[in-house]
C-alpha cells in the first residue's frame, strides 16, 4: 500500500477539543459526540484522538504508542528499545472489533524510561533523547510507527470515521482531564493508519484542519534540527515547529503562535503597543521560514493545557465556548452543543489569535 | 407544521422542508447542513444550531434562526430574507445576489464577500454586531451594512475591510477614525440622502430585533464605495 507523501492529499477535516481547567476527568464518550454532527466534514480514510492524564498508574514513564505491520518488526523494534529503555510494561492496546475499521496493524503500548546510563554517556537530556528514539524509529525501523510519546497522556488513531475509532480503541473506558480529536477527509490517497491526527512528539499532539501551502518551507528548516518528516503530511510539520519553538526554544505558546501565525507586515507597522510591536518584529525575523502560510485550524494537546490557533487570514472556521470549569473547541458550534448543550461564552478566535487554556497548577 | 430535527440527517430534512406545508418550525437541529438550499417560498423557524451553507441558493421565503448559524449562510442565495438572532460564522452571504440577511449580534470574517448585483437585483447584509476581518472582500455590488452594537473594545469591523472591492457600498456607523482602508476605496461621512436610505434599514432591523432606532441613528455613519480613480490595474502585477 502506498504511503503518503507518495501521494499529495490536500484535506479538509474537522476538529474538537474539551479540557477541564480544574482537572476533572472525563471518558471518551463526550468527544465521540462531538464528531458526530460534524461527521460530513470527514471522508471515514482517518479519524483519532488525544487523551492527557489517562495513565496516572504510569505517569512517569513514556507511553509509547506503535504500529507494527508483522510480528517480526514488532521484535526488532522491542530489542531497540531494549538497549536504551527499562520497559516496565508493554502491551496489546485493547481494541473492539467493529465492521467499520478494518485492515488493523498490530497496535502496541510500551511504558518505558530511558537508562540512565545511555543517557550519562550520550550527555543528552531525558526529553531530548526519546524525542530522537521517536524520530529514529519511525525513520530507520520499517513497519513501525510510533504515534504517540508523551508522559501520562495517549494518542489513538485509525483509518474509519472519527467516531468509530473511538469505539474502535474503547475510549469509553479511558478518563481524560483533556481531549482532542479530528476527522480526516483526505481526496486523493488510500489513507493509512498512521497518516491519521493526531500527529505527536513527547506530550505534544496537533489535530490540523486546513493544508499548509509552506510545508517544503517549513520542512527544510526543521530537518536541520534532526527532525524527520517521514509522512510528507502538513501537519507532522506543526508538530514539529512547535516542538522546537516551546521546548528547544523555550519560547512561550503565545510567542509561537506569533512566528507560525505571524501578523502581516503591515499589520505589525500598525501596532501602537511599541513592546508588542517590537517582539513581532523581532520574532518574524529571528524565525522567518517558520511562518505557516495557507488554511489551517488548529489545536495543540500538551500536559496540562490545550492551545487552540488559526492562520492569520482565518481560512478555517473555529469556535470556543465554555461551561463552568471546561472549556470547548471545535471547527463547529454544532459540535460544541453536542458535548454541552448549554455552552456560554461562544466565540470565535481571530486569525493569528492563540487561544490557551491551561489546568490549574497541581491538578493534572 | 413543526419537525424534530434531532438526528436526523440533512439530506432527509431537507426532505421533509420541501413537503411540508404552511410555516414550518424546526426543532433540536444540530449542524445539518444546507438547511432549506435552493428553495423558495418557505417559511422557516429554526431552533438550535442550523450547519454551515444554511439557505445557500435561496430564492425566496423567509428563514428565521432563533440563535446563532455558522459558517457561509445565503451562500449565492438569489431573493428571499435570512434573519438571524445570534452571530453568524465565517464568509455570510458568499456570492450573494439578491435577498437580505440581517444577523442581531457578530459576523466572522469575510462576510460579504464576492456580492454582487445586477438591476433591481441589489442583495442587503446588515450586522447589528461587529464584522471580522476582510468585510466585503472582491465586492462586486450589493449593500453590507454594520450597525457596531455592544462592541464594547472592539472595533466595528476588523483587518482589511473592502480589500478588492469594486463595486456596491459598506455603510459603517462609525467615523471609521480607526480603521485602515486599503487606497482603492473611497470613504465619506454619509449624505443626508444616504441617511434616510439607512433609516430606512435601521427601522426594519429594529422591527426584526426589538432595538431602539434612535440610538441607532445617534451616530456618524461612513460610507465605503470603490474609488474609480485607483483602479486595480497594478494590484497584483503591472501590466
Amino acid at each position: 500500500m502506498k504511503k503518503e507523501g507518495q501521494i499529495r492529499i490536500p484535506s479538509g477535516c474537522a476538529i474538537a477539543a474539551v479540557i477541564s481547567r480544574s482537572g476533572k476527568l472525563m471518558s471518551g464518550e463526550r468527544i465521540i459526540k462531538a464528531m458526530e454532527p460534524m461527521h460530513d466534514r470527514s471522508n471515514g480514510l482517518g479519524g483519532g484522538f488525544a487523551a492527557y492524564g489517562i495513565y496516572p498508574d504510569y505517569k512517569d514513564f513514556y507511553a509509547f504508542h506503535i504500529f507494527f505491520d508483522c510480528r517480526d518488526t514488532r521484535k526488532k523494534t522491542e530489542a531497540f528499545l531494549k538497549e536504551h529503555f527499562e520497559i516496565v510494561k508493554g502491551e496489546i492496546i485493547p481494541t473492539r472489533k467493529i465492521p467499520e475499521i478494518t485492515d488493523e496493524p498490530i497496535i502496541w503500548r510500551y511504558f518505558i524510561t530511558p537508562l540512565k546510563s545511555v543517557l550519562a554517556e550520550l550527555q543528552l537530556d531525558e526529553k531530548e533523547f526519546v524525542a530522537r528514539t521517536v524520530v529514529k524509529i519511525n525513520s530507520e525501523i520499517s513497519g513501525a510507527y510510533v504515534f504517540s510519546s508523551g508522559k501520562n497522556m495517549g494518542t489513538f488513531k485509525a483509518v474509519g470515521f472519527p467516531e468509530d475509532v473511538g469505539r474502535f480503541y474503547k475510549l469509553d473506558e479511558y478518563e481524560a482531564y483533556s481531549w482532542t480529536s479530528h476527522g480526516r477527509y483526505p481526496t486523493n490517497t488510500p489513507g493509512w493508519w498512521g497518516g491519521a491526527h493526531p500527529f505527536t512528539l513527547l506530550d505534544y499532539s496537533v489535530v490540523h484542519n486546513g493544508e499548509i501551502s509552506s510545508y517544503d518551507a517549513n520542512r527544510r528548516f526543521i530537518e536541520m534540527f534532526g527532525y524527520k518528516c517521514n509522512l510528507q503530511t502538513d501537519t507532522e510539520v506543526i508538530t514539529y515547529i512547535l516542538d522546537y519553538l516551546v521546548r528547544r526554544q523555550g519560547l512561550t505558546l503565545g510567542e509561537a503562535a506569533s512566528v507560525i501565525a505571524a501578523p502581516f507586515w503591515s499589520t505589525i507597522q500598525n501596532k501602537t503597543d511599541i513592546y508588542d510591536k517590537e517582539k513581532h518584529k523581532y520574532l518574524r525575523t529571528i524565525f522567518p521560514s517558520l511562518l505557516i502560510t495557507g488554511p489551517f485550524s488548529i489545536v495543540l494537546g500538551f500536559n496540562g493545557g490545550l492551545m487552540a490557533l488559526n492562520d492569520r487570514l482565518k481560512l478555517r472556521s473555529m469556535v470556543v465556548g465554555e461551561k463552568d470549569d471546561k472549556v470547548f473547541i471545535a471547527s463547529e458550534e454544532a459540535a460544541i452543543r453536542k458535548m454541552e448543550p448549554y455552552a456560554e461564552n461562544l466565540w470565535s478566535p481571530a486569525g493569528g489569535e492563540p487561544v490557551i487554556i491551561r489546568v490549574e497548577e497541581g491538578k493534572y | 407544521m413543526i419537525i424534530n430535527a434531532e438526528n436526523i440527517k440533512y439530506d432527509d430534512l431537507n426532505t421533509a422542508i420541501r413537503n411540508a406545508k404552511g410555516n414550518i418550525e424546526l426543532l433540536n437541529v444540530c449542524g445539518q447542513r444546507f438547511i432549506a438550499s435552493g428553495m423558495q417560498d418557505k417559511r422557516i423557524i429554526i431552533n438550535g444550531i442550523p450547519g454551515n451553507a444554511l439557505g445557500a441558493y435561496l430564492n425566496g421565503g423567509k428563514i428565521n434562526v432563533k440563535g446563532n448559524a455558522q459558517d457561509a449562510v445565503g451562500d449565492t442565495m438569489n431573493a428571499g430574507e435570512i434573519i438571524i438572532h445570534g452571530n453568524i460564522g465565517d464568509a455570510a452571504g458568499y456570492a450573494m445576489r439578491g435577498g437580505s440577511i440581517f444577523v442581531k449580534g457578530n459576523a466572522g470574517y469575510r462576510t460579504g464577500i464576492h456580492m454582487k448585483a445586477y438591476k433591481e437585483k441589489v442583495p442587503l447584509i446588515v450586522i447589528g454586531g461587529t464584522a471580522g476581518s476582510f468585510l466585503g472582500e472582491y465586492q462586486a455590488g450589493g449593500v453590507i451594512v454594520v450597525f457596531g452594537l455592544n462592541k464594547k473594545y472592539k472595533k466595528i469591523v476588523s483587518n482589511f475591510p473592502g480589500t478588492g472591492m469594486h463595486g456596491g457600498k459598506m455603510i459603517l456607523r462609525s467615523n471609521c477614525k480607526d480603521i485602515i482602508f486599503p487606497k482603492q476605496v473611497s470613504v465619506n461621512p454619509a449624505t443626508t440622502e444616504e441617511l434616510e436610505e439607512i433609516k430606512k434599514i435601521a427601522e426594519k432591523y429594529c422591527d426584526f430585533f426589538d432595538e431602539d432606532i434612535n440610538i441607532i441613528m445617534n451616530s456618524p455613519f461612513t460610507i465605503i464605495t470603490p474609488n474609480s480613480n485607483n483602479p486595480y490595474k497594478q494590484l497584483y502585477v503591472t501590466n
